[in-house]
């Protein structure tokens, strides 16, 4: 090759980089959308009638538990806590929230459990047990409607950081990035199923597939597994990190708890 | 290399069809694969996984995917472009959500039971390449 023919190539090449594809955005505010608007007519009116709604079962015993005294300190959370209809409004739609004596964020599950390990002196609940899936249902029912309200600060923001990079990393032998289907193809359809904006407005949910009530981390360990990427076991940094940035950018969305989901 | 081979590269590239990465010509495993198993790989979507993201001629399938083109339109390529697509599609279009089928390295955070292993074996490729010729 000449050394004029490869300049020319070279200048070609340069140019076709930026003739690429912008890289993967998130998803603008004006078109956000629940996953609740990709769903049928007969799931959302599931969702919508709590008698038909099959996650208010898990709602209910979380009531339940709510009142009961638990641990060494016979102590229930309301004995603390009083009437979580108002004590608890609006505090699951700031959560994944940064634990001080952790010195990171951590999920509602987690923050259960470190009141009812510290205060209550009772064992931790087992991560998707049904006690602990009501309790953190419970809870977070008392922000349905509520916007979700996610604030970065100093301490927060390496954890958004690596949530959002976590989000964009290509993984697994199927070498995805969460982005690629959820901001890049979220109105396609995955064998037929919608693939949605990865926006978590419901957790814990009732998933017609599971059967039963699950987690937001639960989904996110069954994606990567259908990534077949290593996964995280549950409570993870790792995990929280991406449920902290997935909250955040689903913030000002309403909360749906408990969801129903296909 | 000289200018006129020079400038078919550059228009090539300018115009999106990569010069080498475009094509593999010669069968993985120096033979023809066969088709009837290249079908029953694509339509299992344990295997070939073509299905959650591509539509095809398989009309007992339900739920095929719509993120990507129909494996019909595989008809405008060679054999060894179709080869290629499926080896590795990123090497046409670094963006691609199109997972390389024939590549083990350079992947992160790989699940242990598949660690150092290609989706599909060279003779299943060999199979899918074989049948997706077919669809004419």
């Amino acid at each position: 090759m000449t050394a004029r023919a490869a300049r020319l190539f070279l200048a070609l090449s340069a140019a076709r980089l930026f003739v690429e594809p912008a890289a993967a955005g998130e998803v603008p505010l004006s078109e956000r959308r629940s996953g609740y608007e990709f769903m049928s007519r007969e799931t959302r009116a599931m969702q919508d009638d709590d008698t038909g709604n099959p996650g208010t079962l898990w709602v209910l015993d979380g009531e339940a538990l709510w009142k009961r005294k638990a641990g060494a300190s016979d102590r229930a959370c309301s004995d603390c806590h009083g009437d979580a209809r108002e004590s608890m409004k609006a505090v699951a739609a700031r959560y994944p929230a940064f634990d001080p004596a952790l010195r990171r964020p951590v999920n509602l599950e987690q923050r259960i459990n470190a009141c009812r390990v510290g205060r209550q002196k009772a064992p931790a609940l087992a991560y998707e047990s049904r006690d602990l899936l009501a309790l953190t249902a419970y809870v977070t029912r008392q922000s349905r409607g509520l916007p979700i309200n996610i604030t970065i600060d100093a301490r927060t923001r390496p954890f958004l950081e690596a949530g959002r990079e976590a989000f964009f990393r290509r993984q697994g032998q199927l070498n995805l990035a969460c982005a690629q289907c959820h901001d890049d193809h979220w109105s396609g359809k995955l064998a037929g199923s919608p693939i949605t904006q990865a926006h978590p407005t419901g957790y814990p949910l009732y998933r017609l597939e599971w059967q039963g009530l699950g987690s937001l981390e639960r989904r996110l360990r069954g994606c990567l597994t259908g990534l077949r990427a290593e996964s995280y076991p549950y409570g993870a940094p790792e995990l929280v990190d991406l449920e902290l940035y997935l909250m955040w950018r689903a913030n000002g969305m309403r909360m749906e708890t408990p969801a129903v989901r296909p | 290399m000289n200018w006129r081979e020079a400038c078919a590269i550059a228009f090539s590239i300018l115009v999106g069809n990569a010069f080498a990465g475009d094509s593999i010509p010669a069968s993985l495993t120096g033979a023809k694969g066969d088709p009837a198993r290249g079908r029953a790989i694509v339509a299992n979507r344990q295997v070939g996984l073509c299905l959650l993201c591509h539509s095809g001629p398989f009309p007992e399938e339900r739920f095929q995917g719509g993120l990507a083109p129909d494996l019909r339109s595989a008809a405008r390529l060679s054999e060894g472009q179709i080869r290629q697509r499926i080896v590795d599609s990123t090497k046409l279009n670094p963006q691609s959500i199109m997972p390389a089928y024939y590549r083990s390295e350079g992947l992160e955070r790989v699940a242990p039971a598949y660690r150092g292993k290609t989706i599909l074996s060279a003779e299943q490729i060999e199979d899918v390449v074989a049948y997706l010729t077919t669809l004419k």
